[in-house]
């Protein structure tokens, strides 16, 4: 029971993290290619409750960054306007979900722009880019593991279950692609693949890249299961009564492999946004103005940016409660399923 | 980061190393420094701070020189090099953009503009110590003419068709004849190295000669007569250069240059590791310096001297495809140029590019807006005629709409703009992947043309292959590029105008013009490079760049200042805008204090 407390807590902090960004169009403030050429590479703004006066409003207020003079990127607060926090206000036009359109944003300030986490080179919400950032990096990495185990479990089922020359080759291809030096592979595929590739073309390349590549591992992980589960007495049984290899597949074996696909799929997720993240910091990935995780943290590859403006960093901590959660996640599956395989010795019957 | 400005014209010769002037002092390791003045020696005197002798400065190269040849270098690092080794007989001040005296004390041009008299200078003699004559010059441009020999400089040497003839006077007179005038005039002799015939002749007659001086070459088989010469190199790693004890220059004070006895060039790939070392302290001096890089040094300004030379002769530019495609390109693009063919479409593209926001948001404000190739930073040629139009959406609009563009209301609110054909204006623009400036420029340009409902998509492509596109394949739509010119005269860019050069980027290499703008330019760039005169050639050549303007071949977006910044110990640091930026007076660098002696 305890176990399974704690496997529902993740879950329910994945599920908040992902409606979070699958939402980004209402809690972002802003759209995240707006630019904003009079501020660049502004720093995350404070917010204030007292005033400079020293009077508490009830209302969350921000004082407007001004560049100091001269500068090009410092800049000091101006004390004389406060641009107050309005909640569920009407801003730039979104699609919720893809489909939803809506100008309905969470917050955003009443006269001016308030940019919670700074703004990037060219002025753009760094907070609205993580947000929108999100959606491809994780819907990259969502996407991407199901290709992988949608191929793993195909090939390591046929090659598992028929065994013999099958099982040979596809076990010898299986170890070819997990020697190959797959980083190269994709340099070289970008440059086959014509000059310009939309952003929608481009990501779901990026998708079925990370997703053909990593499939060999799972599948040799479920050919190992496999191959025990298809000498086990009741799939013995089963084919003694005539049963065909599909119905054996789909109904005995296949189920048995679902611990392992689930935890597998749990650690492949955070692998995969990472694949994107690093393709998409090479330039591999979307194309700008798009925002992912990995094209936000690119423009830290600059040594300026690295030493001037820390919150170009705040990217790379976006990913770590969501890493957090698959890892926790995933440990918690292994304990229940650990359990579980336990009680099956014990003799308890399956449910 | 700016790694890759294509030089618009290969086979310039160009720049050389600084210099100016003269006496006595011999020096080396070894020999004293204070030694008896030859009479005969006539030393050139340039004016600056007195410095103090010795001390070695160490500065970063972004990636080893390919040749220290000056016959067979093309590129920029390579060249810088050579800079510091070699001498030319006029060289251009890249301080005050004229020429002066060199290895040649004095020169005479007779009134018809055709024939050239240089006297060289008494007692000179290359790094080795052999004496110096005019039969090392005739050797030179022997040399640099033969066509078995491809000379990068050996077109600049073709006046009017036919190559320059050299004759000897005497020992120290040679006279340059040439079959029509010539509008670069001295100019042509800047960045011409002469070379050693006591070294060259034997290699020379063997066939040799392309495949001499690498870095590798033993010193001894090595001769300049530059302020710097040949000492060690660690392949991969440095270049070390030893003071030339029989360098031609000396302070006011008679003390003979240069003061360093040691420039030591390291090898450090990235631009963003050039600065890591010099603020370890490592590299004393550093040029090339972008923008973000120049403002964290600069908040650190007490340990450095740091100077913005104002905008240099770069300039970075949007073209279209324009060439006239073979069958097999695709039908897509065919379309598209129907709109880049259209100077009214070239013109709005133009009118709609925000170019403050380029220089601020790209260069942080260390830049200036560009509407012609002409810099501010090239002070003799800008013509201050041409219009500085500043960003307007409405001209940009009405342009489009003359031109039979509309936008029909879509019905998801975003106005998309589409051609008479009713097909939707969408184009890529091609950007080297390396140069983070660049892909800036392009980044902003599309939300600039977003405006206008235009869809532009920005490809960072590998500079090389991005290269292969634009002049070789012609696969592109749109490319942004740079080109940075050796000097500021017009002609050294001769091969971007005309329309048969390999650089007229937007249709490379024509047979004949293909339009009748293009014709114009030709015939006004072939004009002034035969008239003599500088106000008859700034005349032509200001009509070319108002021609430029009014056709939008190229839209001209900024020019970064040239930054470079040197530790306060580093004196007379004055940055030019012309390459070699900061190291075009090296032979007047000097420490300040003696400690830098003892570092390392």
């Amino acid at each position: 029971m305890k176990q399974r407390g704690k496997f529902t807590k993740w879950l329910v902090f994945l599920a908040l993290l992902h409606c979070a960004v699958a939402g980004a169009g209402f809690f972002a403030p802003y759209d995240p290619v707006e630019q904003d050429r009079g501020r660049p590479y502004l720093p995350p703004m404070r917010v204030h409750w007292v005033d400079a006066q020293g009077h508490f409003h009830l209302r969350p207020f921000f004082y407007p960054l001004r560049l100091r003079e001269g500068s090009f990127d410092q800049y000091e607060e101006g004390t004389d306007a406060a641009v107050p926090v309005h909640f569920f206000t009407s801003g730039a036009r979104y699609h919720l979900l893809g489909i939803l359109p809506s100008r309905l944003h969470l917050f955003g300030g009443a006269g001016a722009r308030i940019c919670v986490l700074g703004s990037d080179a060219y002025g753009r919400d760094q907070l609205s880019r993580i947000l929108f950032g999100g959606q491809v990096s994780l819907l990259a990495g969502l996407l991407g593991a199901g290709v992988t185990l949608l191929l793993g479990a195909l090939i390591g089922l046929a090659a598992g279950y028929y065994g013999g020359w099958r099982d040979d080759l596809l076990m010898r291809v299986a170890e070819l692609f997990l020697a190959l030096p797959w980083l190269y592979l994709l340099f070289a595929l970008r440059a086959f693949l014509p000059l310009s590739v939309g952003p929608l073309e481009a990501f779901l390349l990026v998708v079925i890249v990370i997703g053909m590549v990593g499939w060999a591992r799972p599948a040799r992980l479920i050919r190992g299961v496999v191959l025990s589960v298809k000498e086990r007495d009741f799939v013995r049984a089963a084919r003694g009564f005539g049963a065909s290899d599909i119905y054996l597949l789909r109904r005995h074996i296949l189920p048995e492999t679902a611990s392992v696909l689930l935890t597998q799929a749990v650690i492949l997720v955070p692998q995969f946004v990472v694949a994107e993240m690093t393709l998409s910091f090479l330039g591999l990935g979307v194309p700008e103005p798009m925002s992912s995780w990995g094209n936000l943290l690119a423009a830290l590859q600059q040594y300026s940016v690295l030493v001037s403006y820390w919150w170009m960093y705040l990217p790379a901590l976006a990913i770590v409660p969501f890493f957090l959660g698959y890892l926790g996640l995933a440990s918690a599956l292994q304990e229940r399923f650990g359990a579980y395989k336990i009680d099956e010795k014990s003799g308890r019957s399956r449910t | 980061m700016r790694k890759d400005r294509l030089s618009p014209r290969r086979g310039r010769t160009v720049i050389l190393l600084l210099a100016c002037a003269s006496l006595l002092a011999l020096s080396a390791r070894g020999i004293p420094r204070q030694q008896q003045t030859n009479a005969k020696e006539e030393l050139l005197a340039v004016p600056g701070e007195i410095g103090r002798p010795g001390g070695r400065l160490v500065v970063s190269l972004r990636a080893e020189p390919k040749t220290l040849n000056p016959l067979t270098a093309a590129d920029t690092i390579s060249r810088e090099v050579i800079g510091a080794m070699q001498a030319d007989l006029v060289h251009i001040n890249r301080g005050t953009q004229l020429t002066e005296p060199a290895l040649a004390k004095s020169w005479k041009i007779s009134a018809d503009g055709l024939r050239y008299t240089l006297t060289l200078r008494e007692g000179l003699r290359f790094s080795d110590g052999h004496p110096l004559d005019a039969d090392d010059v005739l050797f030179t441009f022997r040399v640099y003419l033969d066509e078995n020999v491809h000379a990068t400089q050996r077109d600049l040497l073709i006046a009017g068709g036919k190559p320059i003839a050299v004759r000897k006077v005497d020992a120290q007179t040679l006279v340059f004849q040439f079959a029509k005038p010539y509008g670069v005039e001295e100019r042509l002799f800047d960045g011409l190295a002469i070379l050693p015939r006591h070294l060259l002749e034997k290699p020379y007659h063997e066939g040799k000669l392309g495949q001499l001086w690498t870095p590798s070459t033993p010193p001894n088989e090595w001769a300049g007569l530059g302020p710097f010469r040949l000492k060690e190199y660690v392949a991969g790693q440095k270049l070390v250069l030893a003071r030339n004890p029989y360098y031609w220059k000396m302070d006011l004070k008679g003390n003979r240059l240069p003061y360093l006895d040691e420039l030591v060039f390291l090898f450090v790939p990235s631009a963003d590791a050039q600065v890591l070392r010099f603020q370890s302290g490592e590299t004393d001096l550093i040029t090339r310096l972008g923008a973000e890089n120049f403002s964290v040094l600069a908040r650190q300004q007490s340990a450095y001297t740091m100077a913005d030379a104002g905008p240099g002769l770069e300039y970075n530019f949007l073209f279209f495809n324009l060439n006239d495609l073979s069958e097999k390109s695709s039908a897509g693009l065919a379309r598209k140029q129907k709109w880049f063919r259209d100077v009214k479409f070239r013109q709005a593209v133009s009118a709609a590019v925000d170019r403050d926001a380029i220089v601020r948001l790209v260069y942080q404000g260390r830049g200036a807006a560009l509407w012609g190739p002409v810099t501010p930073g090239n002070r003799c040629w800008l013509d201050p005629s041409i219009a500085h139009s500043p960003r307007s959406l409405e001209r940009a609009r009405a342009l489009l709409k003359e031109a039979g563009f509309s936008w029909p209301s879509a019905s998801n609110g975003e106005s998309t703009l589409v051609d008479s054909d009713g097909k939707p204006v969408e184009f890529s623009i091609l950007t080297s992947s390396s140069s983070a400036d660049r892909t800036k420029m392009a980044t902003l340009i599309q939300d600039d043309l977003k405006q206008l409902g235009m869809h532009v998509q920005v490809v960072p492509l590998e500079f090389r292959s991005l290269i292969d596109r634009v002049t070789q394949t012609k696969e592109y739509e749109a490319c942004l590029l740079g080109l940075a010119s050796f000097d500021a005269d017009p002609n050294s860019d001769l091969n971007v105008w005309l329309s048969s050069g390999g650089t007229h980027l937007w249709n490379p290499s024509q047979s004949r013009p293909g339009t009748p703008w293009e014709a114009e330019i030709d015939r006004l760039m072939e004009q002034q490079l035969a008239t003599s005169g500088y106000e008859q050639r700034k005349k032509l050549y200001d009509r070319v760049q108002e021609i430029l303007a009014e056709n939008q071949p190229m839209i001209f977006l900024a020019s970064p200042d040239i930054l470079a910044g040197a530790k306060n110990s580093v004196a007379n640091f004055h940055p030019a805008v012309l390459e070699p930026y900061a190291l075009w007076n090296v032979e007047q660098l000097y420490f300040r204090n003696g400690t830098e002696n003892a570092r390392r």
